[in-house]
């Protein structure tokens, strides 16, 4: 029995800032001073602090090391292991009282936090089956197969209050539903991987950090529609994320939780993987399915919506990574006690990836309903190097900018929504006063003129016209007129594209245009760009003209 | 698998789990500052750790602290029980903690000979 146990971070943002190094000095160390018996060595999943990675804790006294280093290594396994004393220079500590703390709970960046869809990433072995098995893993998908009909399970669904996490927020229980009530004699499950605005990594956290919790919940999803057949579309852009799917889903297959005559009740239900190139059209879900079958990844009108008919033209229920993670918790804990957290018409909590200029980034679960200046001053420690916090963008490209005036909203789908961003997947960037709006909604747009499928006009020409302004605005060239012109535009690409891209792509700008528009108008009549990002070219121009 | 299957599994590293993060009966802390392992705590400790894994206690968890600052008693060791005040033995040898480990946690009678606090940290 070892005295230690270490849970050592291995999620993407940590191994990008060296755990591998450290991982395999430890390791060494261990073996060198002979304490193999002693410590043993898990590597988990994301724990969240990013911005402080490589992270480590340490059990059963639960020190928090952060920025490990090898040296670092060196030190804690002479002090801690060897001799039982943390070492507390290394330890987490709040910024503000320079206090150092040893205790993971009392880190003012998990106090406001409340962990359900997030509760086993950091906490267990991704990669060992029994990890999740031991922490009540698969009992809900036991649950519903033996004491459960489908409809039994729909109704749960629908009683949490469940909405789509991947942005749009349909109650996941009516979808359910739909497909259900479907005539037709194969039905499909699909898990929405692929997650592609840019500031986003909630899903391929919850992928690589516990990623049996996406298996249980496609089949417990398949269960209720009547489905024997579930994909999982992720991007390869994610190969961790693959990875750990992958060795889950052997696994689960090879304890028979996938597969044929699940828990001896006659119902079937596999799992397959698919990649995808990375395509961000592809994250829209008919756009998706296209991709699956093979063809070229470009949306197409809806009706029919996929529950009727979706991959090979057979009902389909297409749902996100975060939404499928839920399904097990509310099956356990019941609809109410889902329910009980959140707000009135959101329930749960909702995964964020917080980037940009605040002190804390990382990942962070929170109940629906707090407050985004509790988000991003609490959890988030505030903004970096003491700036003055400008706007927070949400939701990605198809999101929006809330300025600082609504801050104390309270987030939820509908008021994200009247603010003019979307709750999204859950990309939160913040800015401070070094970032220029204008540019901003420049980069968004250059995105998604990239990645636009091109099938239809609006989306094709608009966001590129629409950029075209914005560059000309940014150098120093643009008149009155072009705003005007670009706010239709914005206005026309919304109202006519044919699916979500191009019917959110003007998101960025519209916001912007609301909340900043000072700022589009200082780049117009003063040519001046008050957070010096924006080069302007024109004296070098007119220099050119006389020659 | 059928669902007993799983629950074994479960009920099974569960209880590895809540070890691991330090929820547990019992707790068993070795001090091992500088005069602890200079006394010897590090064998103690071994001992201990050997005995609970021979006894297959599961629900006993052995760790460390630092300096007790009780330097002529090291080794130190703390007995702490849900429910219980903590009890505090000194000059433990190897010997003695295997007794520890037989009277004290097992049949529940602190070997007295050895205790030196009683409700001490």
């Amino acid at each position: 029995m070892p005295i230690f146990t270490v849970l050592i971070c291995g999620g993407a943002a940590c191994i990008s800032s060296g755990e591998e190094v450290v991982k395999n000095k430890l390791i060494s160390l261990i073996k060198d001073k002979n304490l193999e018996g002693d410590v043993k060595i898990i590597e988990t999943g994301c724990m969240g602090p990013c911005q402080y990675g490589p992270v480590m804790i340490v059990y059963p006294d639960g020190s928090y090391y952060i920025h490990l280093t090898e040296d670092k290594i060196e030190k804690i396994v002479n002090e801690h292991f060897i001799k039982g004393r943390p070492v507390k220079e290394f330890l987490w500590e709040t910024p503000e009282a320079r206090k150092k703390v040893e205790e993971k709970k009392i880190i003012p960046f998990f106090e406001k936090q409340l962990k359900i869809v997030l509760s086993n990433c950091g906490n267990i072995d991704p990669e060992n089956i029994d990890e999740y098995i031991g922490k009540g893993g698969y009992e809900a998908l036991g649950k519903v197969l033996t004491e459960m009909t489908p409809e039994e399970v729909i109704d749960i669904v629908t009683r949490s209050g469940l909405r789509g996490r991947g942005g749009a927020g349909f109650p996941t229980g009516l979808k359910w539903k739909f497909a259900r009530d479907a005539k037709g004699d194969e039905k499909y499950i699909i898990c929405n991987g692929d997650e592609g605005d840019p500031g986003a990594f909630m899903d391929r956290s919850i992928c690589e950090g516990d990623p049996h919790a996406v298996l249980e919940g496609m089949a417990i999803a398949g269960y209720a529609i009547g489905a024997n057949k579930g994909y999982i579309y992720i991007r390869a852009e994610y190969p961790l994320a693959v990875k750990r799917l992958q060795i889950a889903l052997k696994q689960a297959k090879k304890y028979g939780l996938i597969g044929k005559n699940i828990f001896e009740t006659g119902f079937n239900f596999d799992i397959e993987i698919r990649m995808g190139a990375g395509a961000f059209v592809c994250g829209e879900e008919t756009a998706l399915i296209a991709s699956i079958e093979g063809k070229r990844g470009q949306p197409r009108p809806k009706p029919p919506f996929p529950a009727q008919k979706g991959l090979w033209g057979k009902p389909t229920v297409i749902n996100n990574v975060e939404t499928l993670a839920n399904i097990r918790h509310i099956i356990l804990k019941g609809p109410e006690w889902f329910a009980s957290y959140g707000t009135e018409k959101s329930k749960g909590t909702k995964v964020f990836a917080l980037s940009g200029k605040v002190k804390n980034t990382g990942l962070v679960e929170v109940p629906i309903g707090i407050t985004l200046r509790e988000l991003i001053f609490d959890i988030g420690g505030g903004i970096q190097n003491d700036k003055k916090f400008k706007a927070v963008q949400i939701g990605g490209p198809s999101g929006g900018c809330i300025p600082e005036e609504h801050l104390d909203t309270p987030i939820d789908y509908e008021s994200l929504t009247s603010l003019g961003a979307i709750m999204g997947s859950g990309g939160l960037i913040v800015l401070d006063e070094d970032n220029c709006m204008v540019s901003m909604a420049k980069f968004f747009l250059e995105f998604t003129v990239d990645e636009s499928c091109g099938q239809c006009i609006p989306c094709r020409v608009g966001l590129k016209q629409m950029y075209n302004i914005l560059d000309k605005i940014t150098k120093g060239y643009g008149t009155i007129e072009d705003l005007e012109r670009l706010e239709e535009l914005a206005k026309t690409v919304k109202t006519t594209s044919l699916c979500g891209l191009g019917q959110t792509a003007p998101n960025p700008v519209l916001s912007t245009l609301r909340y900043f528009k000072d700022e589009y108008l200082e780049h117009i009549i003063d040519k001046k760009c008050r957070a010096n990002v924006c080069k302007f070219e024109f004296k070098e121009e007119r220099v050119k003209e006389k020659i | 698998m059928k669902l007993e299957d799983l629950r074994k599994i479960r009920e099974k590293v569960q209880k590895e789990i809540e070890l691991r993060e330090g929820k547990a009966r019992v707790k068993i802390v070795v001090g091992m500052g500088t005069s602890g392992i200079a006394a010897g705590a590090r064998e103690v400790l071994k001992t201990f750790l050997d005995e609970i894994e021979k006894r297959n206690l599961k629900d006993v968890i052995v760790t460390q602290t630092g300096e007790k600052g009780f330097a002529s008693k090291e080794p130190i060791v703390v007995i702490e029980e849900e429910g219980k005040p903590n009890i505090v033995y000194g000059n433990v040898t190897p010997d003695i903690a295997r007794r520890i480990v037989v009277e004290h946690i097992v049949n529940g009678n602190p070997v007295s000979d050895y205790v030196i606090e009683v409700g001490g940290k």
